[in-house]
This record gives C-alpha cells, sequence and structure tokens, in this order.
C-alpha cells in the first residue's frame, strides 16, 4: 500500500517519472505549500516497489506490505 | 515487494531544500541507514556550511553546526574524544572542495575514524549559484556566466580520486542520485561506511552527485536528465577505495 | 599537593593545563609558542587525552571547537599570525557558546613581525579577537607561576560563561625558566560535564544540538545577554596588582613582561627619591578602569603606559579613564626589540624630572 503524504510533498515529480507501473501522476490539487501533489490512477496495478518512496526527497511517500492484494 | 517507512531521524516536517533537490534525498538516506543501524541516538551529524546546513531545520539526532569548511576539523576533535559515537560530516562541494581542502585532505590522511558525505552539486547554491571547484566545463554559473572556462577557472576537482589517492581512507566511492539504481547503491554505500566506521576501520569518504534546479535553472526533472548526460560522465560513479574487507 | 618544577613559562602552561583538566590540544607550530604543543604531545596521552598537530591554526581551532562541544576541556596556542587564522573559530566558539583556552605567546608585528617577542596583540585580544562583535576574557601574566595559576583556573571561567578564554603573555615570559609551584591535578568525571554537551545520547532522551547559527531576534537577544556579562566582568573579574602607589605622583600602566621591566627602573627611581607606582593590569579584558579613574588626580601628575610595542595599544583605555586629569606618557620598544632596564628606567625618569613632552 502506498501511502502519500501529501504535505510534504514537493510536487518535483520523481516518483510518477520512476514508478515502473506508471500509476502515479501530478494531480491538480495544490497542498498548503502550493506545491502539486501526485496521486496514483490505478492502485490495483501497484506492485509495492517502494521505488517511488526511494526517490521521495522529502521521506514523503511511505509504501507498506498489504491492501487488498496481499 | 518492498517496504518503505520514513525515519524518525528527521522531523515530521518539510524539508528546507527546494522541490527535487537532491540535498533532502540525501538526508533522507542517511537518516534511514542510520535507523537501520541502531545508530540514531549515537550518531553525530556535523553540520557544514552552504545549502548542506538546511538539515539542520528538520534533522532529530544530535548535532554540532560549525564553520564554512572546518567540518573535518571539528570531527576530528570530537572523534578524538568521544570515539564510540558515530559521527559523520556532511558537507557540500564549495565547502569541502574549496575552502576546507586542506580540512579533508588533511583529515583523510590522518586516517580519522569518521565519516564524511559529501553532496557535489557543482554549484554554491546558498550563496545563488556561483562557480564552484566541481562546475563542469562550460557549466553556466552566476561567476561563469558564459560558461566555465578552463583557461581561467581551471578543471572540475575529482575528490573521490584524489582522496583514493591517500594510504590512510578506508573506504571511498561516489553514487549518483539522479536514479533508483543511484540511489540504492548510494544507500548501501553510506551503510558500508558507518559500519566500517563503527568497526574502527578509519576515515570513509562517499560523495553523492546531487542537482541544483533552482541555480541551475532547470526543472527537477530536467536536472536528473543533465546528471546522466554531463555530471556522470565526468564525475564517474564507482568504488575508488575499499579497505574494509 | 603541590610540587615544584623549574621550568619555561610556555610548559607552565602547558603543564597547568592537564592539571586543570585539559584533555584536548590542537595546535600548529610556530614561534615563540612551540614548547606548549610540544609538552603536550607526549603529556596529553599520558593522562588519557588526545593531541593533534593540526593542518593549520584554523583547523586547529575548528578541532577545539569540536572537542570542547563534547564537553572536554579543550585549548589551543599559538602566536600572533596564527591568532589572526583562529579568529574565525574564536568566534564560532563565542557565537555557539562554546567554552575553550586560546592561549597567544606574542612576538613582533604585524605580519610576519618577528619571532623575538612583543606585546603587539593587545588591541586583538581585547577589542576584536574575530569578526562580529565579542569579547574574550583576557589574562596577561607576568611570570611562569602566575601564568601556570592563571591557566589552571581558566576553564572555571570559560565553562562559568559558555565562552572562549584567552591568555594574552609575550614570548620573553614563554621561554624564560622560572621556579613553578604546580597545582594539583583536577579529577574530573563525567558528573563534571556541562550539561550542555554532546558527549553522550545515551541516558538524554532530547535531542543535543550546538550552533552558532540563529535566527535574527535570538541572536539579538544573545548579542544582549553577551553585553550584560561583559559588564558584570568588569564588576567581579577585573585583577590587577598596585606596587608603591600609595603615595605615586606618576603611575605606571604596564602589564606583562613591561611590568617586569618597569618594576625594576621604579625600584631604583624610589631609592632616588622619585615617587613613581605602578598598576598592573591582569586581566586585559575587562580592563582595570576603575582603580585608573580613581586615582587622585590632584597628586598624581602624569601616567606612563610602558609597554613593549610601538604605538603604545593600551593608552587609550588608559586615557579614557583618565579623562584628561593628567598628561599621559608612552614608552615603548617594538618589533622584536626588548625593553631593558636602562631604557625604561631613563623614559620614566625623563618624564617624571619633566624632560619629556
Amino acid at each position: 500500500m502506498v501511502q502519500i503524504n501529501e504535505a510534504l510533498c514537493k510536487g518535483c515529480g520523481y516518483c510518477v517519472k520512476f514508478c515502473p507501473k506508471q500509476i502515479l501522476q501530478i494531480g491538480k490539487t495544490r497542498n498548503r505549500r502550493g506545491h502539486f501533489y501526485p496521486e496514483m490512477t490505478h492502485e490495483s496495478a501497484c506492485i509495492t516497489c517502494a521505488v517511488c518512496a526511494m526517490m521521495c526527497p522529502e521521506g514523503a511517500i511511505e509504501v507498506s506490505k498489504g491492501g487488498d492484494d496481499a | 515487494m518492498a517496504e518503505y517507512k520514513r525515519s524518525t531521524m528527521i522531523a515530521d516536517a518539510p524539508s528546507g531544500y527546494c522541490p527535487g533537490c537532491l540535498h533532502s534525498l540525501a538526508t533522507r538516506l542517511i537518516s534511514d541507514v542510520l535507523e537501520e543501524l541502531g545508530q540514531g541516538d549515537n550518531s553525530l551529524n556535523v553540520i557544514s556550511v552552504g545549502c548542506s546546513a538546511l538539515n539542520i531545520l528538520y534533522w532529530n539526532g544530535d548535532f554540532l553546526s560549525v564553520a564554512h569548511g572546518r567540518a573535518p576539523a571539528a570531527a576530528t576533535g570530537i572523534k578524538r574524544t568521544n570515539p564510540e559515537r558515530l559521527v559523520f560530516a556532511y558537507q557540500g562541494d564549495g565547502d569541502l572542495c574549496a575552502i576546507g581542502l586542506a580540512e579533508i585532505i588533511s583529515a583523510a590522511n590522518r586516517g580519522e575514524n569518521f565519516t564524511v558525505i559529501f553532496a557535489n552539486n557543482q554549484t554554491y547554491g546558498m550563496t545563488g549559484g556561483q562557480m564552484a571547484p566541481t562546475t563542469l566545463i562550460g557549466q553556466k554559473s552566476t561567476t561563469t556566466v558564459y560558461g566555465r572556462d578552463p583557461q581561467t577557472t581551471g578543471y572540475p576537482m575529482k575528490m573521490c580520486e584524489l582522496i583514493a589517492a591517500l594510504e590512510a581512507p578506508a573506504y571511498v566511492a561516489r553514487f549518483a542520485l539522479n536514479s533508483p539504481k543511484g540511489v540504492r547503491e548510494a544507500r548501501a554505500g553510506i551503510k558500508k561506511a558507518f559500519q566500517a566506521q563503527l568497526d574502527g576501520r578509519g576515515f570513509t569518504f562517499v560523495e553523492l552527485l546531487t542537482n541544483c534546479p533552482t541555480n541551475w535553472h532547470m526543472s527537477p526533472l530536467q536536472t536528473l536528465d543533465y546528471m546522466n548526460m554531463n555530471t556522470i560522465p565526468y564525475f564517474k560513479p564507482g568504488v575508488y577505495k575499499d579497505k574494509t574487507e | 599537593m603541590s610540587e615544584k618544577r623549574f621550568m619555561k613559562g610556555n610548559e607552565a602552561i602547558a603543564e597547568a593545563a592537564v592539571r586543570a583538566g585539559c584533555r584536548f590540544f590542537a595546535g600548529y607550530p610556530i614561534t615563540p609558542q612551540n614548547e606548549i604543543p610540544e609538552y603536550l604531545s607526549w603529556r596529553l596521552p599520558e593522562v588519557g587525552g588526545a593531541f593533534v598537530q593540526g593542518e593549520s591554526e584554523i583547523a586547529s581551532v575548528n578541532m577545539v571547537y569540536g572537542a570542547a562541544a563534547m564537553g572536554t576541556r579543550s585549548m589551543t596556542s599559538s602566536s600572533g599570525p596564527g591568532i589572526s587564522l583562529k579568529a574565525e573559530g574564536i568566534s564560532y566558539l563565542a557565537a555557539a557558546m562554546i567554552p575553550a583556552l586560546i592561549v597567544n605567546i606574542s612576538r613582533g608585528g604585524p605580519g610576519l613581525g618577528s619571532i623575538q617577542p612583543a606585546q603587539s596583540d593587545y588591541l586583538q585580544a581585547t577589542k576584536a579577537l574575530g569578526h562580529g562583535g565579542f569579547h574574550a576574557m583576557v589574562f596577561a601574566p607576568n611570570s611562569a607561576q602566575e601564568a601556570a595559576d592563571l591557566v589552571y583556573n581558566a576553564w572555571d571561567y570559560a565553562e562559568r560563561d559558555r565562552n572562549p578564554v584567552l591568555v594574552l603573555m609575550d614570548g620573553c615570559l614563554g621561554n624564560i625558566m622560572e621556579e613553578v609551584e604546580l597545582p594539583p591535578m583536577k579529577k574530573l568525571t563525567d558528573e563534571d560535564l556541562p550539561e550542555w554537551s554532546l558527549t553522550r545520547r545515551n541516558g538524554r532522551d532530547y535531542q543535543g544540538n550546538i550552533t552558532p547559527i540563529y535566527t535574527e531576534p535570538i541572536l539579538e537577544g544573545i548579542n544582549t545577554m553577551a553585553g550584560e556579562m561583559y559588564k558584570l566582568w568588569e564588576e567581579e573579574d577585573v585583577k590587577f596588582e598596585t606596587y608603591e602607589l600609595d603615595d605615586a605622583e606618576y603611575v605606571v600602566v604596564a602589564y606583562g613582561i613591561a611590568s617586569r621591566v618597569a618594576k625594576e627602573a621604579i625600584m631604583e627611581l624610589r631609592k632616588e627619591g622619585y615617587k613613581v607606582g605602578m598598576i598592573r593590569p591582569i586581566t586585559l579584558f575587562p580592563f582595570p578602569k576603575k582603580i585608573i579613574h580613581d586615582l587622585d588626580y590632584s597628586r598624581v601628575k602624569g601616567i606612563i603606559d610602558i609597554e613593549m610595542t610601538i604605538p603604545a595599544q593600551m593608552r587609550d583605555d588608559i586615557e579614557l579613564q583618565v579623562a584628561e586629569r593628567c598628561p599621559v606618557y608612552e614608552y615603548g620598544r617594538s618589533g622584536g626589540c626588548l625593553l631593558d632596564d636602562e631604557g625604561v628606567y631613563d623614559a620614566i625618569k625623563e618624564i617624571v624630572t619633566g624632560g619629556a613632552n
């Protein structure tokens, strides 16, 4: 399961670029600091590889096992 | 399947870094490794001057903030009097290879048993993008507005190669933080360096190739491509010395 | 348990430091202070301390910054040119409120100057030891014994104030050999570590941090607190010695080596009936203002500032207290040329007999 802490996000887009399944995209809403943060388009396709979390400079993404298909 | 949980070594707040700045990724990697090694409380972060110092704003561990370029000297004083602590200095390129060149080379040459993590983004970010010793040939900065000219400013300084040429250092390696592969290797490298320090092996040095979207005048994503095309071919990632085994 | 030894002023400083609990020294060779690092290079390891010969004075003072931040009593020493290089680090010590001892065994200046003794660093020591407007307490011993005594207590002041302390002594006193009664070894334990030190995270459940970086309002507050601290020093920590002052019509003000030469001259002049006395500042900062200010100027006809530097540097501090109530004269040698008994005698005699202007 991927949890995006939108408050910490600065909208750099690294998670979107490196997601091997290409299921993240920068959304249309801004967080309190004015950054557009990512959202997941196809959660069921996520393989919880945690590459998004690994590339997030801010540590705004946490990945845990579990979720619907665990 | 993999898991990732944010380390408690950094506060639950945004970093002080610009969007896409790999300084924040480097700080996060250090925090992850410290937590993995169970060394959070035992660690002491020697914070230098420049954008590298911005981790002061959200670092939860003990730290000592020191003068520009002098982190390896201060770390020497710390480690000589408190050898049980895990001591690391986090320095940028202006700090480490311009004003602090004597301190880093001498600490490395003495084989001081601490770790220096060197963030190389080829610019003076904090002061607004002046040329650094590591600025690439042709790369523009506010003091090389037509691009760095080696006729007057010399060539980008390769610190890993310099330090690996010394006898004492135990581990010297360079990694690029612009890809998952590079980040994975960097994390392993930082861990290796910290473990070597805990084992009393001597001086360990990890160079991290980073970026500066603000002063390179690029989007964060563009900086990653720029690094692939320009930074990495010149500053070749790899392990330059390993006496830890 | 005290013990007497015949030793150089520099060695007395080094041994007294060890006995005061100093366990870290970093420094860079420079004449005329080399006996201090040389002595401590073997002495500190004997007591479980650490010695590092730094790659520069800049690195050395920053090593001290690191060690002292851990609560370890730490010091560095140098001479004028090296103290200039340490200026950055000393300013950072003051900013980060880290106590440490800096020793300046001074020589001729400016620039590389000469390796011979001089008192050319008074203004640097008392007015601007580094950038940013701070002061350190400055002690100026005039014997190997006094150097040992002042160094022995230096960290007590430094730790009380969380501020660096400077001992300023010229190369003469650093290198002459004298009998020194050494103080007993202080036995410091972990209990004595200051609570702000970064020594151990274990047993401390909060973050330890020391930084010279502050937000503007906090920095202003720290500047204000420092100002109050300096005032308190003036009230409580001024040290000086007087000699034949009670009936003196001419008062010599001299510190360090100059005070010893001046004292010889005054003894001669007294034999000849001239009423000359002396005030010897032991703390140069805080400066002994009151004793000079409160002299009976209906009796005192002149103040004579004798320093081993030209032009005299302490003169402004003296004149502020005299406030034009009598003339202030100066005499000195400089550039590494030493004050001698005859020269000082002649200079004072010329003044008291009305020959000087």
